[in-house]
């Protein structure tokens, strides 16, 4: 029996393409993956993500505990503020990429939906030292996110906090439609925006009261198939394609969200090790010279050597050009490489570029 | 082209047959169904297509998938105007957005291809 989120039904109603997603059915698109992603890069899209994993750590220890889990500094969290960091196991393999969220009482922590299950095992094996509660808000609470330039905008009017005066990557609880709720300026499109938890049972008139407010500032609802092309642009990993637990986060160029040097937790011993003697492979933007599509699994070869394989690709709508992320030989990850890429037994070309693809032109943080 | 007086075949290509020339094309479900189109691969004139074969792709943003020749024959021309505007095959599946000309070597359809309301019913019974 797959998971329904609160807004099922509403998906469903407007024509959401609905697939399995990690045991839940979830919309891919309403009209087109392209049109959807356009609406986010240039106006808003609004996402039901209540599939994501969220977990409530509280207690005494529940900072120590979290250090433990996750590779970024959670002690140093200001009041709000959100961090991504990994979970590694004991050989620095990744076993997910998460965000930790740091309110007065207790700390959030966002997991992907496909490793909610695997993160709550390793949180049980790992838990006896400490004085900390895990509670699973996932059923409970409802989670969406509204991204794009007018994001928002369209949410200030339903929250008693200002989103403007917030930065990039902090959160607040906040009263959302006269209930109280989470909201938070983080998202995974590349663009500004926001992302809101709320009890599930205002859910529905959440979300509707979103749409019909924000269809004449061009807003749409948005799918799994345009959160994909727009994170692709972005350049943002995903779990099951660019990250998995044979990937470490220095291989995978994460090692913004991985601190060595401030507290001990699972996984640093090996990762200090690979740090030291670099794996010789790296994570790579790539920009097809055709428009095919190079897709998870495709080789790549600089001449008839293989280099390595491509872990996600689009076409990308922003940049009218057939992108991919891929990881290859570290002596033929520098930008300009001209590699090919063997799409469905035909060699395509193609050159390493800088990622992101796609960057918005004016970060406000 | 009507619709209803074309020809299918399972894997949802069309064809119509006028004297030893059939036209082929991708269905208007199909077409729906893969949405955000970027690419297609057509044979160029000359090449030999084999009743049930692959004879090129089509790609969504979603994926990638084969389209079979619903007839043997010999290519005679190829739309290469839909390569470019791939538009066309959305708003003119029947028409403009024709894919190929073959000349059949048979001078007629092979049997087990499906009329508009037999593919209809195809069509509903699969799983989109």
């Amino acid at each position: 029996m797959p998971l329904h989120t609160a807004c099922h039904a509403w998906h469903v109603a407007h024509h959401g393409r609905m697939v399995d997603f990690a045991g839940w059915d979830m919309p891919v698109q309403y009209s087109s993956i392209v049109a959807e992603h356009q609406a986010v890069r240039t106006a808003a899209g609004l996402f039901d993500i209540a599939h994501m994993g969220r977990l409530k750590f509280s207690g005494p220890d529940a900072t120590k505990f979290l250090d433990q889990l996750v590779t970024n500094d959670v002690a140093g969290l200001e009041l709000g503020q959100i961090r991504y960091g990994l979970v590694t196991n004991e050989q620095g393999g990744i076993l997910d990429d998460v965000l930790v969220y740091r309110f007065a009482d207790f700390h959030l922590l966002v997991v992907n939906a496909s490793n909610r299950l695997k993160i709550l095992a390793w949180i049980e094996q790992h838990r006896a030292k400490f004085q900390v509660t895990v509670e699973d808000l996932t059923a409970s609470q409802f989670m969406f996110a509204l991204q794009g330039p007018r994001a928002l905008e369209l949410m200030q009017p339903l929250v008693d906090v200002d989103l403007a005066g917030m930065k990039y990557y902090v959160g607040a609880p906040a009263i959302v439609q006269g209930v109280p709720g989470l909201v938070s300026r983080t998202g995974y499109t590349g663009e500004d925006g926001c992302e809101v938890i709320v009890p599930v049972a205002v859910a529905l008139r959440l979300w509707e009261t979103l749409i019909e407010r924000g269809a004449a500032a061009g807003l749409l609802a948005a799918g799994l198939g345009c959160r994909d092309t727009l994170r692709l642009e972005a350049a943002m990993p995903l779990y099951g394609h660019e990250l998995n637990e044979t990937i470490d986060p220095l291989t995978a160029g994460l090692a913004f969200g991985v601190k060595l040097n401030a507290k001990d937790f699972i996984g640093r011993a090996a990762l200090v090790a690979i740090k030291a003697n670099p794996k010789p492979l790296r994570r790579v933007g790539l920009e097809l010279a055709g428009k095919r599509i190079a897709r998870e699994g495709a080789v790549v070869f600089s001449g008839d050597r293989e280099i390595g394989n491509v872990t996600s690709g689009t076409f990308s709508p922003t940049l009218q050009k057939s992108i991919a992320m891929a990881y290859v030989a570290a002596d033929q990850s520098t930008v300009g490489t001209e590699v090919t890429v063997d799409i469905r037994g035909s060699r395509e070309a193609a050159k390493v570029v800088k990622l992101p693809f796609y960057k918005r032109s004016q970060v406000q943080v | 082209m009507d619709p209803h007086s074309l020809k299918y075949a399972g894997t949802d290509e069309w064809v119509s047959l006028d004297g030893e020339i059939a036209t082929i094309g991708i269905s208007d479900f199909a077409i729906q169904a893969l949405t955000d189109l970027v690419f297609i691969e057509l044979p160029g004139a000359g090449k030999k297509l084999e009743a049930g074969k692959p004879f090129g792709v089509v790609e969504s943003v979603k994926a990638a998938s084969d389209m079979y020749s619903p007839v043997s024959g010999e290519v005679v021309e190829s739309n290469v105007r839909i390569v470019d505007d791939l538009g066309v095959l959305s708003t003119d599946p029947f028409g403009d957005g024709w894919l190929l000309k073959v000349k059949v070597a048979a001078g007629k359809l092979p049997d087990g291809l499906m009329d508009r309301a037999a593919y209809e019913k195809h069509w509903a019974a699969r799983e989109h």
